[in-house]
C-alpha cells in the first residue's frame, strides 16, 4: 500500500491519461492518428511502471514500445499505401463492447473481492543491477531462449517481406 | 567519498550551485513551507536553470555554426548585423516569427502542428539527467544511460509524423529515409554506450563521471573505439552533414520539413540545435569527464568546465560539417551496418574480457588503467586500418567512372554531322534551310 | 498547511482494476477493428495491461523473490516486440498478394 500523496496523485493522472489515449485509439477515424495515440498510451503505461517502482522496465518500455513498435506500425501503414486507412469497425462491434464491459466487471470484482497477501514493503531501490543478476543467475535459460526467439522473429520477418528476386539468367 | 577540496559550503560559493539552492530551501523551510512545496520548488528551479541554458544555447549556436562554417570555407560568416554578426540569431528569430505560416490544405491539422513540438521535447528532456557538478543533477536516475537512449528513439516518431502529414512526395521520401537511417544507427549507439557502461559498472551518469575521477582517465582514452563509433552514429542520428541526406536542400528540397514555414520551421531548426547540444553534453559527460578536470574543478566552477567541454564537442560537430562532403543514403546505411555495428560489437567483447580480468585478478588499478589505455588504443587503430583495407573500395589513382547500370548493348547511332556541312539527319522539307 | 489534511493511499486492487480496464479496451480493439494493424494495436494494449498486473503483484504482493515480476515483465515486452514484427511482416506480405489488409476480405481459409 503506497501512502505518499504525490505518488498517488501521479498514479491517477497517469491512469486517466492512459485510459483516455487507449479510448482515443478506438475512437479516432484515421489509422495514423490511432497509431500516434497508441504511442502516447505506451508512454503513459511507462509512467505507471515508474509509480510501481519498476524504473528499468519503464525505460525499456519507452525504448522498445514507443521507440520501435510504434515506428514498426507506422512503417506497416506506409508500406500498404492503397489499403483502407479509415480505422473502422467490423460487425463484431456490439458483441465486442459487451464482452469488454463484462471483462472489466469480472476483473474489478475479483480484484476487490479476493484477499490478497500484501507485503508491507517500501518501493524497490535501483532495480537495474538486481534485474541483471536475476537474468544471469536464475533466469539465464529464458534469457537465451528469448534471444533465439528474437533472432527467429527477425529472420521470419525478413523472409516474409522479401521481394521475388528477378531471374537474371535468360 | 572524494574530498571537496577548496569548495566551501557558503551560499555565495558558485562553484557548487547546490549551496545557493540549499540556502533558498532553508529560508523557505524556516518560513513555514511544507516539505512537498520545497520539493516541487527544487524541481522547478532546476528545470528553470536547464531551460535558460537551452534558450541561450539555441541563440548562440546559430551564430557559432554559421560563423565557424563560414571561416572554414574561407569566407566570412554573417558579419553585417552587430559586431562580428552577433545579432544574426536575433534577426533570424524575428524573421521566422513574422513569416506567414503556410499549411497544406490537405494536411491533418493536429499532427502537422504537433510534430515540431514533439521533435523538440526529447532533446530537452535529455538534459534532465546530466550532472552539472558534484551535487548538481536534476534527476539522478539510476538508469540514466538507458533514459538517454529511450529519449533519442522517440525522435524517430515525430519525424515520421512531420513527413507523413505534409502530404507531399518529397516530405514522405525524406521521412522514410530519415527513419531508415535513425533506426539503423540506433544499434551502434546502444552497443557503443554498452561498452562505456560495462567499464564504469553503472548506468548512472554521475557515477560514470565519478569513475573517471577515481581512475584519473577520461573515458575517451580508455575506450577510443566507443567514442568514434558513438560520434559518427550520433552525427547521423542528428541529421548533420556528412549524413544529412534527408534534409539537405540540394538533395530533397528539405525532406520532412519542406512544407513547414514560419515559426514551425524555426522550431525544427531550433530543435536540431538543441539535440546537437544535448548530444554534445552526453559525449562530454560520458567520454570527456563532465564537470571533472584533474582537480581544476575545485578552482573553476564545475559547470563552467562542463559548458566549455560541451562547446568543444560541438566544435567537433561543426568541424565535420564544414569539412566532409555528403554521403548517399546507401553509403550511409552501409556504413552503419557493415562498419559501425561490427566495430562496436568487437569493442563490447574486448571490454567485457578486460573488465572480467580486472575483477578477477584483483590487482590495483594503477596497473590496469594504463595497460587498458594502451590495449584499447592499439585495438582501435588496428580495427580501423583492418576495416579500411578489407571493406573500403580500392584506392584508384586514376578513378574510373562509377557504373550504376549493367552494361547493355546500345545500337550505335550514326555520327552527327559537323558544323558547316549539309545536315543529313533532318528530314528534307521546305521548313528550314539546310 | 497541516500535513494530515490529505492522506491518499494506493492499493493493489486499484492498480489491478486499471489493468483490467486496459485489458478490456485491448480486447475490444482486437475484436472489432477492421484493419489488421488495428487488431495488432489491441493486442499490444492487452500485453501492456498484463505487464501492469505483473508489476503490481511484484510491488505489493508477498513473495520470497519480489523482483521476479519485473523479470517476467521484461520477457513479455521482448516477446511482444518480436510478435509485432512478425505480425506486421505478415500484414505486409498479405497486402502484396491481395491489395488489402481488411480482415473481412482475407477469408481464404473460411469453409
Amino acid at each position: 500500500m503506497i501512502a505518499d500523496n504525490g505518488i498517488v496523485i501521479a498514479f491517477w493522472v497517469l491512469a486517466a491519461t492512459t485510459v483516455g489515449c487507449a479510448l482515443m485509439v478506438a475512437a479516432v477515424r484515421e489509422l495514423i492518428q490511432a497509431v500516434l495515440f497508441l504511442a502516447l498510451t505506451f508512454v503513459g503505461v511507462a509512467g505507471i511502471y515508474i509509480v510501481l517502482s519498476a524504473d528499468f522496465v519503464a525505460v525499456v518500455q519507452v525504448l522498445i514500445y514507443a521507440g520501435a513498435v510504434a515506428v514498426l506500425m507506422t512503417f506497416a501503414v506506409m508500406l500498404t499505401p492503397s489499403a483502407d486507412r479509415r480505422n473502422s469497425e467490423t460487425a463484431f462491434q456490439a458483441p465486442a463492447l459487451v464482452l469488454a464491459g463484462m471483462i472489466t466487471a469480472i476483473i474489478v470484482f475479483v480484484a476487490y473481492d479476493t484477499d490478497w497477501p500484501i507485503a508491507d514493503r517500501a518501493g524497490f531501490p535501483a532495480t537495474a543491477a538486481s534485474l541483471g543478476r536475476a537474468f544471469l543467475k536464475p533466469y539465464v535459460v529464458p534469457f537465451e531462449v528469448a534471444s533465439v526467439l528474437l533472432m527467429t522473429a527477425m529472420i521470419g520477418a525478413i523472409l516474409l517481406t522479401k521481394e521475388e528476386e528477378e531471374d537474371e539468367h535468360a | 567519498m572524494p574530498t571537496l577540496g577548496l569548495i566551501t559550503g557558503y551560499w555565495f560559493d558558485i562553484r557548487d550551485l547546490s549551496n545557493l539552492s540549499r540556502k533558498i530551501y532553508e529560508l523557505l523551510g524556516d518560513a513555514g513551507a511544507p516539505d512537498w512545496l520545497i520539493w516541487v520548488l527544487s524541481a522547478l528551479l532546476g528545470t528553470l536553470g536547464i531551460i535558460s541554458f537551452i534558450g541561450a544555447v539555441a541563440i548562440v549556436n546559430i551564430w557559432v555554426e554559421r560563423r565557424v562554417v563560414g571561416r572554414m570555407q574561407s569566407r566570412l560568416g554573417p558579419n553585417r548585423l552587430g559586431p562580428f554578426g552577433l545579432l544574426q540569431p536575433v534577426a533570424d528569430a524575428i524573421k521566422l516569427m513574422q513569416k506567414e505560416v503556410l499549411q497544406p490544405a490537405s494536411a491533418p491539422g493536429l499532427i502537422f502542428s504537433a510534430a515540431p513540438i514533439l521533435f523538440t521535447v526529447p532533446g530537452i528532456a535529455l538534459m534532465a539527467v546530466l550532472p552539472w557538478g558534484r551535487n548538481m543533477t536534476l534527476a539522478d536516475l539510476d538508469v540514466g544511460v538507458l533514459y538517454i537512449l529511450g529519449m533519442s528513439s522517440l525522435a524517430a516518431l515525430s519525424v515520421f509524423m512531420a513527413g507523413y502529414s505534409s502530404n507531399s512526395k518529397y516530405s514522405l521520401f525524406g521521412a522514410m529515409r530519415v527513419i531508415a537511417m535513425l533506426v539503423s544507427y540506433e544499434i551502434p549507439i546502444v552497443v557503443a554506450l554498452l561498452g562505456v557502461v560495462l567499464f564504469a559498472g553503472t548506468m548512472n551518469l554521475q557515477g560514470i563521471v565519478l569513475f573517471q575521477e577515481t581512475y584519473w582517465a577520461p573515458m575517451v582514452l580508455l575506450q577510443p573505439l566507443a567514442f568514434l563509433v558513438y560520434f559518427f552514429s550520433v552525427s547521423a542520428e542528428l541529421n548533420r552533414t556528412p549524413a544529412d541526406i534527408a534534409e539537405a536542400e540540394s538533395e530533397i528540397v528539405g525532406g520532412y520539413h519542406t512544407e513547414y514555414s514560419g515559426m514551425k520551421f524555426g522550431l525544427f531548426y531550433a530543435a536540431e540545435l538543441i539535440n546537437a547540444v544535448a548530444v554534445s553534453a552526453i559525449i562530454a559527460t560520458l567520454f570527456l569527464g563532465g564537470w571533472w578536470m584533474y582537480k581544476l574543478d575545485e578552482l573553476v566552477p564545475g559547470w563552467m568546465i562542463y559548458i566549455g567541454k560541451i562547446y568543444a564537442v560541438y566544435f567537433l560537430f561543426v568541424w565535420t560539417r564544414g569539412t566532409l562532403p555528403r554521403f548517399r543514403i546507401d553509403q550511409l546505411l552501409n556504413f552503419a551496418w557493415k562498419w559501425l555495428t561490427p566495430m562496436a560489437l568487437i569493442n563490447v567483447i574486448v571490454v567485457a574480457a578486460e573488465v572480467l580480468v580486472w575483477e578477477e585478478s584483483g590487482w590495483s588499478a594503477g596497473f590496469f588503467v594504463p595497460l587498458y589505455i594502451a590495449i584499447n588504443n592499439l585495438l582501435a587503430g588496428a580495427l580501423v586500418v583492418l576495416f579500411v583495407r578489407v571493406l573500403a573500395p580500392k584506392f584508384q589513382r586514376f578513378p574510373v567512372r562509377p557504373r550504376f547500370a549493367p552494361e547493355i548493348d546500345v545500337p550505335s547511332l550514326p555520327a552527327p554531322p559537323l558544323m558547316g556541312e549539309p545536315r543529313t539527319d533532318l528530314p528534307a522539307s521546305g521548313a528550314y534551310p539546310i | 498547511m497541516p500535513e494530515t489534511l490529505l492522506t491518499l493511499t494506493l492499493h493493489l486492487e486499484e492498480v489491478l482494476s486499471l489493468g483490467g480496464v486496459l485489458f478490456a479496451i485491448g480486447i475490444y480493439l482486437a475484436l472489432s477493428k477492421r484493419n489488421a494493424i488495428g487488431v495488432l494495436m489491441g493486442i499490444e494494449i492487452m500485453l501492456n495491461a498484463v505487464n501492469i498486473t505483473l508489476l503490481a503483484f511484484s510491488r505489493f504482493g508477498e513473495s520470497p523473490r519480489p523482483l521476479d515480476g519485473q523479470v517476467f515483465a521484461v520477457f513479455v515486452i521482448t516477446v511482444a516486440a518480436a510478435e509485432a514484427a512478425v505480425a506486421l511482416a505478415l500484414a505486409v506480405a498479405i497486402y502484396r498478394w491481395r491489395e488489402t489488409v481488411n480482415i473481412d476480405e482475407i477469408d481464404l481459409l473460411r469453409w
